[in-house]
C-alpha cells in the first residue's frame, strides 16, 4: 500500500468490474459501495467463469465416478454370476461341493469356503486385536516421545512388505517352525474339536493355524494405525484430570484413553477383519488344498473365497466355470462391504473423532 | 475418644500424599510390561521376514545378469538368467496404473475438499472411497475380468492388470491428497480470491502446489503398495519367462507372478528365483518409499 491513490480507488480506471459481476464503480475516492444492479450483459450466473465450470465439472464427475464404480463392481459381478448360478446343480449356499471342471455339470456351493474364510479371519483377528491394542497404547502413551515416531514407522513397515512375501515366509519358514507346537497341541489337546487332527498333513504347515497367524501379522498395521489415531485424540484434560487424582499410568489409560477410544478400536478391528476376509495370495500360498471338507479344526486345510479364486484364475476359460468363481467373488465383495460399512458407521457415530 | 489416645502417632489430618498400594503398582507394572511386550512381538515377524528374504535372496541379486537378463530359454532346473522381464513388468504396470489413478484420485480429493462440502454426493463419495479401500484385490481383479475379458472380449494383458490396480490405488491417493488439501490454510485461498483469481486457478496454482510434497509422498506410497499386489496379475496376466514390452497384448511377467510361477519349481534354481524375486520386489518397494521421503523433504513448503 505504498501508493495512496491505489489504496483509495475501488477499481483501476480501465476496470469496469463487469467480469466480476460488479457494476463499474464511479471514480470517486470516497464512494460508498454502490448496490449491484443486474449487469445486462451477464444475465445468468455472472461470476462463474468457463474455467471454473469445467474444473468443477471434472471434480464433481470424479466424485460421481467413484460412486458409479462401486455400483458397477456389484452390477457386473451379479450379471456374470447369474447364468452360472442358474446352471448350478447343487445348492449354492449350503453345498460343500466345488466342482467346475465340467461346464455342463456345474456343482458348486460356498459353505466350505465361507467357513474356512471366516475361521481364518476370526483366528487372525483374535491374535491381532490384543497385540494391536498393546502397540497402539505403546506408541501413544508409553513409548518415549522422541522414539514414538520411528517406532510407528517400524510398525508401518509391516504393511509395506508385499503379501506374497508373507505367504512364502509363512509356508517355507513359519510352517516348519510351528510344526512341533502344532503336533503337541494335536496330541495333547486333540479332544477339543478346534485342535483335532485335520484333513491335511500338519508337517507341511499348510493349515488354517499357520494361515491365521500370518494374516494376523498382515492386519496388525491397519488395526494399529487406526486405533493409534483415535487414542491420540483423547482430550488432554481427561488425562491430566486422571493424573491429578493420583491415577497410575495404567489407571490413566483405563479410565480415559480406553473409554474414549473404544469405538475407534472396535472400528479398526472391523477394518482388520475386512482385510483378513479378503486376503488373497498369502492364504492361497499357505493353505494346502484338502480333499475332504472342513471339519472345524484349526489344523484343517481348505480354501478361502479369495484363495479359491486366485488359484483357479489362470484357468478361467469357460464363461460358465468362471461364473462360479465370480459368484464366489460376489459373496466376498458383499461380505467385505458389510464389514467395512459397519466399521465406518461405528466411527461416524462419534463426532469427537473428527 | 479413647482410640485417639491409643495412637499418639496418628496425624491430626490424613497425609496429602499416600503410598500407591502394592496391588495398584503390580497392575501398573504388568500393564507396562504387556504393552512393551506387544510392540516387541510385532517386531519379531518383521525382522524375521526381512532376514529370511535377505539371507535367501541376497546372493542371487548380486549377480549382474539378474538385473539385465530374462528367464528366456532356460529350463526349470537351469541356474542363471535374470528378472529383467519381471522388473520391467512390475514397473510398467505400476506406472501405467499411476498415470490413470493420479488425476482421478486428485480430482476426487479436490471435489471432496473444495467443492463437495456437506452435500449428499460428497458424503456418498467419501463412503464409497472408504468401501473401495476395503475391496479385496481379488474382487477388483474379478471386476476387471468381467468387464475387460468377458464383456468386451479383450485378452489378458498388462493393461488389464493396470486397470485393476487403479481400483486399489485411487482410494489411497484420495485419502492422502484429501488430508493434505485440508491442512492448506484457508487464508491462502482467501488471499487468492481477494486478488480476483478464479477458484479453479486458485486450486491449481495455490492449493495444490502448497500441498504438493504430501500429495507426491502419498502417490509414491500408493505405488509401492500396488506393485506388490499379486491377485490382479494372477487373474489378468499370464506369465512369460521372456521380455514382452507390449502393454496391450500377450503375457507379461511381473515379480509377484514370477514368484507364484516358480513356486511349482522344486529345484535349487526355482528356490533361488523365488527369493531373488522376493528381495528384488522388497528393494523396489523400499526405493519408492525412500523416494517418497526424499520428495516430501525436498518439496516441503518453506517455513522460515
Amino acid at each position: 500500500m505504498k501508493d495512496p491513490v491505489v489504496a483509495k480507488r475501488p477499481a483501476r480506471p480501465g476496470d469496469t468490474g463487469a467480469e466480476r459481476g460488479v457494476a463499474a464503480a464511479p471514480h470517486a475516492s470516497e464512494a460508498p459501495i454502490p448496490p449491484t444492479p443486474e449487469a445486462p450483459e451477464t444475465t445468468k450466473a455472472p461470476h462463474v467463469r468457463p474455467g471454473d465450470r469445467i474444473f468443477r465439472g471434472l471434480a464433481t464427475g470424479s466424485g460421481v465416478f467413484i460412486v458409479v464404480l462401486i455400483g458397477a463392481i456389484g452390477l457386473f459381478l451379479i450379471l456374470q454370476a447369474i447364468p452360472s448360478l442358474g446352471l448350478d446343480n447343487v445348492n449354492f449356499l449350503t453345498s460343500r461341493e466345488w466342482n467346475t471342471t465340467d461346464p455342463t455339470n456345474l456343482r458348486f456351493g460356498i459353505l466350505d469356503l465361507t467357513l474356512v474364510t471366516v475361521v481364518v479371519a476370526v483366528l487372525a483377528l483374535l491374535i491381532a486385536m490384543p497385540i494391536a491394542l498393546g502397540i497402539a497404547l505403546f506408541l501413544t502413551q508409553y513409548a518415549p516421545r522422541n522414539l514414538a515416531r520411528p517406532f510407528a514407522y517400524v510398525v508401518d513397515l509391516l504393511a509395506a512388505v508385499p503379501s506374497i512375501v508373507f505367504g512364502l515366509w509363512g509356508l517355507f519358514v513359519l510352517g516348519p517352525v510351528l510344526f512341533p507346537f502344532s503336533e503337541w497341541l494335536i496330541e495333547n489337546l486333540g479332544w477339543i474339536p478346534l485342535l483335532a487332527k485335520g484333513n491335511v498333513n500338519v508337517q507341511l504347515g499348510g493349515t488354517i493355524f499357520t494361515a491365521g497367524i500370518v494374516v494376523a501379522v498382515m492386519i496388525l498395521p491397519i488395526i494399529t494405525a487406526v486405533s493409534r489415531e483415535v487414542f491420540e485424540r483423547t482430550p488432554t484434560m481427561h488425562i491430566e484430570g486422571a493424573i491429578a487424582l493420583g491415577a497410575t499410568k495404567w489407571e490413566v489409560v483405563r479410565t480415559t484413553v480406553l473409554p474414549f477410544g473404544k469405538a475407534g478400536y472396535v472400528s479398526a478391528s472391523m477394518l482388520g477383519l475386512g482385510r483378513a476376509l479378503g486376503e488373497t495370495i498369502a492364504v492361497a500360498i499357505i493353505l494346502s488344498t484338502a480333499t475332504s471338507s472342513f471339519g472345524w479344526s484349526l489344523f484343517d486345510g481348505g480354501s478361502t473365497f479369495a484363495s479359491k479364486i486366485a488359484l483357479a484364475a489362470p484357468e478361467f476359460n469357460d464363461a460358465r466355470s468362471a461364473g462360479a468363481y465370480i459368484a464366489a467373488g460376489l459373496v466376498l465383495f458383499v461380505l467385505t462391504f458389510v464389514v467395512n460399512a459397519i466399521a465406518r458407521s461405528i466411527v461416524a457415530g462419534h463426532k469427537e473423532y473428527e | 475418644m479413647s482410640t485417639n489416645l491409643a495412637d499418639p502417632q496418628r496425624l491430626a489430618t490424613p497425609p496429602t500424599f499416600q503410598k500407591v498400594s502394592t496391588s495398584r503398582q503390580i497392575k501398573n507394572g504388568l500393564a507396562t510390561a504387556l504393552v512393551w511386550g506387544a510392540f516387541l512381538i510385532a517386531i519379531i515377524p518383521l525382522v524375521w521376514v526381512l532376514y529370511t528374504v535377505i539371507q535367501r535372496g541376497f546372493p542371487v541379486i548380486l549377480d549382474g545378469d539378474w538385473w539385465q537378463k530374462s528367464m528366456s530359454g532356460l529350463l526349470a532346473r537351469q541356474q542363471g538368467g535374470g528378472a529383467y522381464h519381471a522388473i520391467y513388468g512390475t514397473l510398467v504396470q505400476g506406472l501405467v496404473c499411476a498415470v490413470i489413478s493420479v488425476p482421478i484420485g486428485i480430482m476426487i480429493a479436490i471435489y471432496l475438499v473444495e467443492y463437495g462440502g456437506r452435500s449428499k454426493l460428497a458424503k456418498s463419495t467419501t463412503f464409497m472411497v472408504d468401501i473401495l479401500t476395503g475391496v479385496p484385490s481379488i474382487v477388483a481383479a474379478l471386476f476387471v475380468y468381467t468387464v475387460w475379458i468377458t464383456t468386451f472380449g479383450l485378452g489378458r494383458s498388462a493393461l488389464a492388470v493396470s486397470l485393476a490396480l487403479v481400483l486399489l490405488m485411487v482410494p489411497v491417493i484420495v485419502r492422502t491428497t484429501e488430508e493434505m488439501l485440508k491442512i492448506v490454510p484457508d487464508e491462502l485461498r482467501e488471499a487468492s480470491y481477494a486478488l480476483g483469481i478464479p477458484k479453479w486457478k486458485t486450486i491449481v496454482k495455490i492449493v495444490i502446489p502448497t500441498a504438493l510434497s504430501g500429495i507426491l509422498t502419498g502417490i509414491m506410497l500408493a505405488l509401492a503398495r500396488v506393485m506388490g499386489e499379486t491377485a490382479p496379475v494372477l487373474v489378468l496376466a499370464a506369465y512369460a519367462p521372456f521380455i514382452n514390452y507390449n502393454l496391450f497384448d500377450g503375457p507379461m511377467a511381473s515379480l509377484p507372478l514370477m514368484m507364484v510361477n516358480e513356486r511349482n519349481n522344486p529345484t535349487q534354481a526355482g528356490f533361488e528365483r523365488i527369493w531373488g524375486a522376493a528381495i528384488t520386489l522388497v528393494v523396489l518397494i523400499t526405493l519408492f518409499n525412500l523416494l517418497a521421503t526424499v520428495i516430501s523433504r525436498a518439496l516441503a513448503p518453506k517455513t522460515k
